[in-house]
């Protein structure tokens, strides 16, 4: 399970009994799945989302439509495993309604290259780890994320489903309308292009 | 099988999806190759790293909603018809 996935959630008798409020139309009900479970869903829609406006709005968006839905919440899932799908689904369409600020690279500019016979071009150094203190440790974090921004949008919404969401590769497919083997491609390429762009700070120790 | 062909397949070996033949195939080829035994290494590395940037430790709790978060919310709820 991916610690950063799943929605916590109240324990299932406790979200029952807001499920039944929340069908019956009872106001407070709808402000309370707010304020349980609009916390996460918002570091959700942050992490695909480039700022946090939009990721604000994506989740509005994603409640009100989970509010007037209700009624079609079939119960197969956790309430916030529901409330995520459709939060993901909204902050997607949000992004695709946005415009990129500076046009992207492309993917294969970002992949290692091969010489004919099949070795890399420049393999390199081995990786060091990184740092463990508090402060080194949050600057990797930020290094991290402001390498994955770089990646074409395509493949970012694919890692960040696959490896960050916790979706896998059939969730993934279907929330992007892709088929299996288009996941799978995107997510080793995604993952090979982020690889790139962190060597120069690991390889060797660089760190 | 060449340093390109291990790559290419790299994903479906670290999420165990590999036949058992590649899977052999894969063992012999890191067993023999320094410089794939590394980049296998450092994509592992990339994977874990990329989870442990968005740790929930760093993202707000589930009580932290804006205000104003709950009342557009609300508000537009309210403006809604639905039955």
């Amino acid at each position: 399970m991916n610690p950063s996935g799943p929605i916590p959630t109240t324990d299932l008798p406790a979200e029952k009994v807001l499920l039944r409020r929340l069908r019956a139309g009872e106001e407070a009900a709808f402000e309370e799945m707010v304020r349980t479970y609009g916390g996460r869903l918002l570091a959700v829609a942050r992490r695909l989302l480039p700022n946090d406006a939009d990721a604000q709005d994506a989740v509005q968006d994603g409640l009100i439509s989970a509010c007037n839905a209700i009624d079609t919440f079939a119960e197969t899932s956790r309430l916030g495993t529901w409330l995520h799908a459709i939060v993901v689904r909204s902050s997607l369409m949000r992004l695709r309604s946005l415009r990129r600020r500076s046009a992207e690279r492309s993917i294969e500019e970002m992949l290692p290259r091969f010489k004919e016979d099949g070795h890399r071009i420049d393999p390199g150094l081995a990786w060091s780890s990184p740092g463990e203190s508090a402060a080194e440790q949050n600057e990797t974090r930020a290094l991290v994320r402001k390498c994955i921004d770089q990646l074409p949008e395509n493949y970012r919404v694919v890692l960040m489903l696959r490896d960050i969401e916790g979706l896998d590769t059939a969730a993934t497919a279907g929330v992007l309308g892709l088929n299996d083997n288009a996941v799978k491609t995107r997510l080793h390429r995604a993952r090979q292009a982020l690889r790139e762009l962190m060597n120069p700070y690991f390889a060797g120790g660089a760190v | 099988m060449t340093c390109r062909d291990l790559i290419d397949f790299l994903s479906d070996y670290v999420d165990g999806t590999l036949s058992v033949d590649q899977s052999k195939g894969f063992a012999e080829h890191l067993a023999a190759c320094r410089s794939c035994r590394d980049y296998l290494d450092s994509y592992r590395k990339t994977i874990a790293l990329e989870k442990e940037a968005f740790l929930p430790a760093d993202e707000p709790a589930a009580d932290r909603v804006p205000a104003d978060l709950i009342k557009a919310v609300l508000a537009t709820r309210r403006k809604t018809p639905h039955n």
